[in-house]
């Protein structure tokens, strides 16, 4: 994709896909409630990185693929992620100057607003309420969110995608 | 806007269900990352079963085969009392159907939901899969189909929160309904009064009331029993007896297809039903008729 000073398309669209599989890939059971949100995490740092390709839009297109993948209530990613991606953009600015680990803490706000979203609506829908280890997979995504940022940020220079 | 479109997409999914459809059609988008995130297991499969050596296979084989002829003993036994129950059941005027046709589905390898007891398997609505239909494993009965894309499906187990299942007790017939309790290794029976007679290491098979899985499956065994002079029910816990989070081979149930058996398993069976089904289900006629049934018992033995 070379196409004028937009180019690297097809990196996104990678890291995306991976971010996908990575959240069906089979978990030993003792694992399976700690899976971070990776779409999650990929979004939002496409949104604060490169906010002019990388939106609303493409939030709520990926949540839509997350609910078709884990068999919740179509639409229940869309929204949450549009959200994440909504505030994301918004705040893009200040997040690109803060420090890594002032980063993270940011970023467990917008991965705990997407989980409370969630559970609204799963319980809304009339689902049981969540045991107190629901929240750990935002607390992974802020721990993780260091070597996210990097290896992201590595693969956007080395592509060149603006 | 997108926001307001997914609130709308939420509601037409959960209240009308009409977007079935769409989902379908998109879940062959998603098909492509279920398959490469089975990859991995099914290449580590390939080669395992490849590089085994002979002697491993060799023992392997003797096993299945004694395995075999030992179930190839009980099925006589099954055929000749599936024989003698539709007899009496003729006998009753009433009607039995046995002799589903089935077909063997594997699990995919693909974690969902971890709060939502559901699994994808490996057969869809080409494989005429349609949503409703009953799942079992070797064990017991494991829960139904709730979404059928062209190549997977996903389904329900019976432990998952949102469904239920009628069971009836095997000993004394008593009938009731098995809730899933969101753990998977346990059932929840809330209606069963205090002075019903249920104790602990009862076998809960399907009753076939709801009309979507057939009669006489087992389900559960029942665990514990409590009995609260405080409540009107007692407190009843049961164990699944289909192994929910570890088998990878499922077994896929038609209903009601006794004309159109395509399974080569089950011909036997048909055959029997034929004979025994062409006669008036009279009382005199139907015991007249016992004998070429038994006949044909012997035959296909």
């Amino acid at each position: 994709m070379i196409t004028g000073k937009r180019h690297g398309g097809s990196v996104i669209l990678l890291t995306f896909i991976a971010a996908l599989l990575l959240t069906v890939m089979p978990l030993p059971d003792w694992a399976r409630y700690l899976r971070p949100d990776w779409v999650g995490l990929v979004l939002i740092y496409w949104c604060m990185a490169l906010p002019d390709r990388v939106g609303v839009t493409t939030g709520w297109f990926m949540g839509l693929l997350v609910d078709l993948l884990t068999g919740t209530v179509l639409g229940q990613h869309a929204l949450s992620l549009t959200v994440v991606a909504y505030l994301t953009l918004k705040f893009h600015q200040r997040l690109r100057l803060f420090p890594v680990m002032q980063q993270a803490l940011t970023i467990l706000v917008l991965l705990i607003l997407h989980q409370l979203l969630a559970l609204w609506i799963s319980r809304i829908i009339g689902r049981p309420s969540a045991p107190w280890y629901f929240w750990m997979p935002s607390l992974l995504g802020m721990l993780i969110w260091p070597l996210v940022y990097s290896t992201l940020r590595g693969m956007r220079r080395g592509f060149r995608v603006s | 806007m997108l926001v307001a479109f997914s609130a709308v997409l939420m509601v037409m999914d959960h209240k009308y269900k009409s977007l079935e459809s769409v989902r379908d059609t998109l879940s062959v988008l998603v098909y492509p990352i279920q398959l490469s995130v089975e990859l991995p297991r099914s290449i580590s499969d390939w080669f395992s079963e490849s590089l085994a050596t002979r002697r491993e296979l060799q023992e392997e084989v003797d096993s299945l085969r004694t395995q075999q002829i030992i179930q190839k003993t009980q099925m006589q036994k099954l055929a000749a009392l599936e024989v003698e129950n539709i007899r009496l059941r003729e006998l009753l005027d009433s009607s039995f159907e046995i002799g589903e046709r089935v077909l063997v589905a594997e699990l995919m390898s693909v974690n969902l939901d971890p709060y939502k007891h559901q699994i994808v398997i490996n057969r869809g609505e080409l494989h005429n899969v349609y949503p409703g239909q009953p799942l079992l494993d070797a064990n017991g009965v494991m829960g139904q189909i709730v979404h059928a894309g062209p190549y997977t499906s996903t389904a329900i187990l019976i432990t998952d929160t949102s469904h239920a299942i009628p069971i009836q007790v095997n000993r004394n017939g008593l009938r009731s309904i098995a809730l899933g309790s969101g753990a998977i290794n346990r059932l929840d029976l809330p209606y069963i009064p205090n002075s019903a007679d249920i104790k602990p290491g009862d076998l809960l098979t399907t009753s076939g009331l709801g009309g979507r899985f057939p009669p006489g499956y087992p389900v559960a065994t029942v665990e514990t029993v409590e009995h609260d002079p405080g409540n009107a029910f007692a407190k009843v816990i049961a164990t699944p007896l289909a192994h929910l989070n570890s088998s990878r081979e499922v077994l896929l149930v038609w209903l009601n297809t006794a004309a159109t058996v395509e399974s080569t398993d089950n011909i036997p069976v048909e055959e029997l039903i034929d004979d025994t089904e062409t006669p008036d289900s009279s009382a005199g006629e139907a015991g007249d008729n016992s004998n070429p049934a038994t006949d044909t018992a012997a035959d296909t033995q």
